[in-house]
C-alpha cells in the first residue's frame, strides 16, 4: 500500500477546474517530483493534499485512509507538512518563533527539533532573533523548510523551493534534501526546474493544464517525451 | 494650575478609553473583525456586574471578578457559534451581524432594565482622592482605572509576545492560510481572542459603571471613543491603544477646560488631526 495516493483527484477554484482526475502514488522514503509549466496545477495539487482545497474524501489516501475532506490543521497532525510557494513566513514572528510555530499542531516527538533544524541550516541560528523580512531569499527558504520540518512530517510537500534563488543557494537547499530523506521522510517536490527535479526525484510526474501528461522514473524518460508532456507539443 | 489639573484628569480619563479600546484592538488585530457591538457589550457587562453585585450583595470589584470568566465564555461562544460563520473575504457580513447585534442588545437591555440610568456603587472609594498639594488631587477610582488599563495592556502584550497562544494569534493575523498549515485551528484561536476581548470588556465595564451613570443606549458612544483611541494609537499596537486613549482623554479635558461645551468636540478634533498627520496612527504595529 502506498504511503500517499491520489485517485482521480480533481480541484476547483469556484467554477474553474484546476485539476482533472490526477492519479499518483508516493511510497515511504521516496521522493517524487511534479513538473509542469505555469498554470499546470502543480501548486493546486499540493494545496489539495495539504487540505487547503477540498475535494472528495477518497480522492486522497494516507496509508489507505481517506483524507481528502480533512481540514488543513488536521492534515499536518497526520504528518503532512507543506513548504509553500513564496516561503510565506510570518512577518510579525522572529525566525525562531516561525520555526517553533511549525510544531504548534504536532505534539508527536520526532527527530526534528529546533537544534536539529539549526544544525541543518546553521545560518538560522545566527538569525534566530531577526524578523524574516531581514533574511535573504535563500535564508527565508531555509526557514520555511525548517518550519515545516518542526512538525516532524512523514511527508514533506515542497512548492517551488528554488523559485527566485541564485544557483549557488539552490544547490545549498537541495543539498539538505538527502538529510531530510535519511530520516524516512518522503518528499513531494513541485519544480519548474526540470534538471534539478530529475537529480533528486525517484519518480517524476508531469502536469499539463491540470492533467497528468507523463509519469515515470527519470532514467526511463527521454528528453523528447518530457518536452512533449511539459509543453504539449 | 487648572491646566495641569486638566492634563492629569485627561490622562486618567484616557485609561478608561484605553480599556474601551483594548478589546477592540485585540480582535481587529487577530481577525480583522470590526465589532460594531463592542460598546454595547461593555454596557451588557456593566449590567451583568450590577446584577451579580445586587443579587449576591457583593462589591462591584468582587462582582467583576465573577463576571470576568463568565464574559470570557460569552465571548468565546459568540465567536464560535456566530461570528466565525461571518468571516471570509467579504468584510460586509461581520459588519452587518455586529450592527444587528448592537440593535438587539440595546432593545433587549431596554426591555430588561428600562431606560433609567444606573450606577455601580462601591462606597467610600467612589469619592476618595489622593491630594498631591498645590490644589491637585487625583480620584482613587480614576487612578485605579489608569493602573488597570496599564495592567491590561501589559498582560495582553505578555500573552501576545511571550506565549504559544500569542504566537498563534500573531501567525493567524499575519497569514490565515499558512497558520492552518501549522496545525492552528483558526476558528478556536478567534474564539479565544474574542473571549480575551470580553474579559477586558468586563474590566472596562467595571470602571464605566463606577465613574458614571449608564443606560442601555450609551454603547455606540463608547464604541466611537474606542475606535478613535485605537486609530490614534495605531492599529494592532496595544501600547499605542493606551497612548491613543490618553490623547483622546487629554484632548477632551483640555477642551472642557477652555469651554465645557467643547469636551466631546475636542476629542473628535484631536482624532481628525492625528488622522490627517499620521494616518497609520502614532504607534502602528510595525513599530511596536
Amino acid at each position: 500500500m502506498p504511503l500517499l495516493e491520489t485517485r482521480k483527484l480533481t480541484a476547483f477554484y469556484g467554477d474553474f477546474q484546476a485539476l482533472y482526475g490526477i492519479d499518483t502514488t508516493l511510497e515511504s522514503s521516496e521522493t517524487i517530483a511534479i513538473i509542469g509549466a505555469n498554470g499546470a496545477g502543480k501548486s493546486t495539487f499540493l494545496k489539495a493534499i495539504a487540505g487547503l482545497i477540498h475535494g472528495a474524501a477518497d480522492s486522497i489516501l494516507l496509508d489507505g485512509a481517506p483524507i481528502g475532506a480533512r481540514a488543513a490543521a488536521d492534515i499536518v497532525k497526520l504528518g503532512i507538512a507543506l513548504v509553500p510557494e513564496g516561503r510565506r513566513l510570518f512577518p510579525s514572528l522572529t525566525v525562531e518563533e516561525n520555526l517553533k510555530i511549525g510544531a504548534y499542531g504536532n505534539t508527536a516527538k520526532g527527530a526534528w527539533t529546533l537544534d536539529r533544524v539549526y544544525s541543518l541550516f546553521p545560518i538560522l541560528r545566527e538569525r534566530r532573533s531577526s524578523p524574516p523580512s531581514t533574511l535573504s531569499g535563500g535564508q527565508q527558504q531555509m526557514a520555511a523548510i525548517g518550519r515545516a520540518l518542526m512538525s516532524n512530517p512523514r511527508i514533506l510537500l515542497c512548492d517551488e523551493i528554488s523559485l527566485g534563488l541564485a544557483p549557488i543557494i539552490i544547490a545549498d537547499i537541495y543539498a539538505a534534501l538527502p538529510q531530510i530523506k535519511a530520516d524516512g521522510t518522503s518528499i513531494v517536490l513541485v519544480e519548474q526546474d526540470i534538471v534539478q527535479a530529475m537529480k533528486v526525484a525517484d519518480r517524476l510526474y508531469c502536469f499539463q493544464e491540470g492533467r497528468l501528461s507523463l509519469a515515470g522514473r527519470p532514467n526511463d524518460l527521454t528528453r523528447d517525451s518530457i518536452h512533449r508532456a511539459y509543453f504539449g507539443q | 494650575m487648572g491646566w495641569l489639573d486638566a492634563l492629569i484628569q485627561g490622562v486618567l480619563l484616557g485609561g478608561l478609553y484605553a480599556l474601551f479600546a483594548a478589546g477592540l484592538s485585540l480582535i481587529f488585530g487577530v481577525m480583522r473583525l470590526v465589532n460594531l457591538a463592542h460598546g454595547d457589550f461593555i454596557v451588557v457587562a456593566a449590567y451583568i456586574i450590577l446584577l451579580v453585585a445586587g443579587q449576591l450583595g457583593l462589591d462591584p470589584f468582587a462582582a467583576a471578578l465573577i463576571a470576568l470568566p463568565v464574559l470570557f465564555a460569552v465571548g468565546f461562544a459568540l465567536q464560535h457559534v456566530l461570528l466565525n460563520r461571518t468571516l471570509g473575504r467579504d468584510l460586509l457580513p461581520p459588519l452587518l451581524v455586529t450592527f444587528g447585534l448592537s440593535i438587539i442588545i440595546q432593545n433587549g437591555l431596554l426591555q430588561l432594565f428600562s431606560a433609567d440610568s444606573v450606577r455601580l456603587r462601591s462606597g467610600a472609594i467612589e469619592t476618595a482622592s489622593i491630594a498631591f498639594g498645590g490644589g491637585i488631587a487625583v480620584g482613587v477610582v480614576p487612578l485605579l482605572t489608569l493602573l488597570s488599563a496599564i495592567a491590561v495592556i501589559m498582560v495582553l502584550n505578555f500573552v501576545f509576545y511571550r506565549t504559544a497562544i500569542g504566537q498563534a494569534f500573531r501567525a493567524t493575523s499575519d497569514d490565515l492560510e499558512i497558520a492552518q498549515l501549522m496545525g492552528i485551528d483558526v476558528g478556536r484561536i478567534f474564539a479565544i481572542a474574542m473571549g480575551l476581548a470580553f474579559a477586558v470588556i468586563a474590566i472596562a465595564a467595571l470602571y464605566l459603571g463606577l465613574r458614571a451613570n449608564f443606560d442601555p443606549t450609551i454603547g455606540p458612544a463608547r464604541l466611537l471613543y474606542a475606535f478613535e483611541a485605537v486609530i490614534i494609537g495605531g492599529l494592532g499596537s496595544f501600547w499605542g491603544t493606551l497612548a491613543g486613549g490618553i490623547v483622546l482623554g487629554v484632548a477632551q479635558t483640555i477642551g472642557a477646560h477652555i469651554n465645557p461645551e467643547w469636551q466631546i468636540l475636542s476629542g473628535h478634533l484631536a482624532f481628525l488631526v492625528v488622522l490627517v498627520l499620521r494616518p497609520r496612527g502614532l504607534f502602528p504595529r510595525a513599530l511596536d
